[in-house]
């Protein structure tokens, strides 16, 4: 089965490669690329897709997602999680280990990795516990989950309190070569609040979580990674000091890389606006200053990556008090709008940019054979239309959950095609 | 003139003729309060229920006397015993109450912001009697009637506010209703306890109680709340007694007429000494029975809001 996808702008940073071109996919496979109308293979019987106008990139990889299954179905599963996915042009998703039970052995690894072969709209990379039932006590069979195809391990969400437990996590991964990813949080200082500490809270009468509850754990982990010498990837970076910190570590030669979440760059605790749980989350969205700093973390390559930090949670985890309510979002599919709206659109990056952070880097960080349109690659292809507009709503959402504080929001750019492996999901 | 919105959340929505209208029907809800007949007609046939997820005396009775003084029918829930500990959420709680044809569900919730969710999901009037860290709009009412019986004005007058702000739903409301009215506001406590950026809500941060209370003509003490002590926000009781505790020698800074405001329950000796709770220029007690007159007068004016 061929596909020829013609006159689109494609997007490879991965081969250098920004402009107009042709690809023909056999079988799944990237066949070739070549300039408009110099395919050279037979293109018979090949279905074609008028791509003019479109940019077409390697397929979106998230490094950071909730698929709550197992355990969670009720929120999200497997099926309906990597449909949305490919709703949002996402191709390879990495999902975190904090199901029940937890991603810490050898069944449940499998069991996520065949269930998404057989019925799921994406490749699902999972990522193992660092700890045994993400207790933070004992070390998870790393070795063993790395086998059964674990991409990274992380406690997300439940951040590694032990200094100890994490150095010796670093280490033991570092053998295996497969990335610890760190929430960084110190639960200790972030007690028990529930939106940035600052202007905001006070006058929301809300319970803060102070900036260095993030930074400080970011600290450390940039100190173990220094210290052992083994490359570490920080999760959903959000404060200024924390870019710095990062930033510096970076001139050091420490081998961190870490990622960001489209709320980080676009929102503000002002989002929380009258107590909105929609726009509750862990990090919570911090100052303006935050943002812009961000943003020139991207800009300055700090921050490597975008992920979406995808986390589904049912109506009536939302529909509480504030203080009760879950945190998370749905971010698959205003994942890409978003950025292109708030980072390409006022010039901060291109769309080549926009494809190594959201495609070539996280699958680098991961260490998948994903993230490029390299002939001999699977033809895991997102194409998008980045010129329309598109009004969030959240009713049409194909997730299980509603959860975004982007209902209403006019975003820029629209997935027209996912192509996963060479299988066509039209939007 | 009525209230605009249906809801009374907090101090932070209200304009400062709103604040105004609140104090003018107190004036003649006290009268209702100290006459020999402690019955007028305002609230016949509506249906007032007090539903509170916190413990509460005075604000809990304060608040059913005053819907009966005013011949509604009132009725109260506590959390305790209701199917709230049945697991049931406070939007069917709600919902619930709404339905029995309730006109006003005065609230009171650990959790900042969960009359504001009450309020978007049910038809009755919701009125937050303390929210979480967040307002307790009819203490900052009651504080403010009280200032403008004794001082005359609220506009002009410098109010310190002292203790733990960070915690105070009190002095949240006290700031945005103060502030609104024309009060200059000045604020000390422990730096523990005093919320970030809290200068930004237009009042003076100062780092001493001395610095806060020289020249006020309120002075007014926070309620410590030992219970957080676990927190260590604070060494010892004693050591707040010494350096934040409001004593005669302190309290000399402050203008020669001063007067002494406190929310109650008072910690005797720890945020005020004895003798200052018991002097002459503290209105602690007729707070309590302004608190009365401040909550009629609003029950009455969210009710009237429908009539007009």
């Amino acid at each position: 089965m061929k596909i020829i996808i013609k006159g689109g702008k494609v997007v490879d940073p991965a081969n250098n490669i920004n402009g107009d071109y042709d690809i023909l996919v056999k079988d799944g496979i990237i066949e070739e690329v070549a300039k408009p109308g110099k395919i050279k293979a037979d293109t018979t019987n090949a279905q074609e897709i008028n791509a003019k106008g479109l940019h077409v990139f390697p397929g979106l990889v998230d490094a950071h997602c909730h698929l709550r299954e197992p355990g969670f179905e009720y929120k999200e599963d497997i099926v309906s999680g990597t449909k949305s996915a490919a709703a949002g042009g996402f191709t390879s998703v990495a999902c975190m280990p904090n199901t029940n039970p937890v991603i810490d052995n050898e069944a449940i690894v499998k069991y996520i990795i065949n269930k998404a072969k057989k019925k799921g709209h994406a490749n699902v990379f999972p990522i193992g516990a660092i700890s045994k039932g993400m207790e933070g006590k004992e070390l998870s069979n790393i070795g063993e989950l790395k086998e059964a195809g674990v991409v990274a391990i992380s406690d997300d969400g439940r951040p590694v309190v032990s200094s100890s437990l994490m150095k010796k996590a670093i280490l033991y991964s570092g053998m295996f070569n497969i990335r610890v990813i760190s929430h960084c949080e110190d639960l200790d200082i972030a007690e028990d609040g529930d939106v940035n500490e600052g202007e905001f809270s006070t006058r929301m009468g809300l319970i803060g979580i102070p900036a260095p509850a993030e930074e400080i754990m970011v600290s450390r982990e940039l100190i173990l990674s220094e210290y052992t010498g083994v490359p570490i990837h920080i999760a959903h970076i959000s404060t200024e000091l924390s870019v710095d910190l990062i930033r510096n570590a970076k001139r050091r030669g420490v081998k961190v890389t870490c990622e960001t979440c489209p709320h980080y760059f676009s929102l503000t605790e002002e989002d929380v606006g009258e107590y909105n749980t929609n726009a509750k989350m862990n990090p919570p969205l911090r100052t303006q200053k935050d943002v812009e700093a961000i943003i020139a973390g991207i800009k300055d390559g700090t921050i490597d990556m975008i992920a979406t930090d995808h986390a589904p949670q049912h109506k009536d985890e939302k529909n509480v008090e504030f203080g009760y309510a879950a945190n998370g979002i749905v971010g698959f599919e205003t994942a890409l709008s978003v950025a292109i709206k708030y980072l390409v659109e006022p010039g901060h990056i291109n769309m080549s940019d926009l494809a190594r952070l959201m495609s070539e880097a996280p699958a680098k960080m991961l260490g998948i054979n994903k993230g490029t349109l390299s002939v001999g690659a699977d033809a895991d292809i997102t194409i998008i239309d980045s010129n329309k507009f598109v009004v969030v709503n959240v009713k049409k959402f194909i997730s299980k959950s509603k959860n975004s504080p982007y209902d209403g929001f006019e975003l820029k750019g629209l997935v027209s095609y996912t192509i996963l492996g060479g299988k066509i999901y039209v939007y | 003139m009525q209230l605009s919105s249906k809801d009374l959340l907090g101090l932070k929505y209200l304009s400062k003729e709103e604040i105004q209208l609140i104090l003018d029907n107190a004036v003649t809800m006290k009268k209702i309060i100290l006459g020999k007949s402690k019955k007028a007609p305002h609230l016949l046939g509506k249906s007032i229920v007090t539903l509170f997820y916190e413990n509460s005396t005075r604000t809990r009775l304060s608040f059913e006397l005053a819907a009966k003084y005013l011949s509604a029918n009132a009725a109260n829930i506590s959390s305790s015993s209701s199917s709230v500990a049945k697991g049931e959420t406070l939007i069917d709680t709600g919902r619930t109450i709404d339905s029995m044809g309730t006109d006003i569900l005065v609230m009171r919730h650990n959790i900042s912001g969960a009359p504001h969710l009450l309020a978007k999901n049910i038809k009755a009037s919701v009125v937050n009697a303390g929210d979480g860290i967040n307002e307790h709009p009819t203490q900052a009412l009651l504080d403010m009637y009280t200032i403008l019986e004794k001082r005359g004005t609220v506009e002009g007058q410098k109010v310190a506010i002292v203790g733990d702000i960070l915690h105070s739903r009190v002095a949240r409301s006290n700031i945005w209703g103060l502030t609104k009215m024309g009060a200059q506001v000045s604020v000390a406590g422990p730096a523990t306890m005093i919320p970030k950026d809290l200068d930004k809500m237009g009042i003076k941060v100062c780092d001493t109680v001395e610095d806060a209370i020289t020249d006020a003509d309120v002075v007014m003490g926070l309620r410590v709340q030992l219970e957080r002590q676990k927190k260590s926000l604070f060494p010892s009781a004693r050591e707040y007694s010494k350096f934040f505790g409001i004593d005669e020698k302190k309290l000399k800074l402050s203008k020669s007429d001063v007067i002494i405001l406190h929310p109650g329950p008072v910690n005797r000796g720890l945020e005020l000494t004895s003798a200052l709770i018991d002097a002459d220029n503290s209105f602690i007690d007729e707070q309590v029975t302004n608190g009365v007159a401040i909550r009629m007068a609003i029950l009455y004016l969210l009710t009237r809001r429908e009539n007009e």
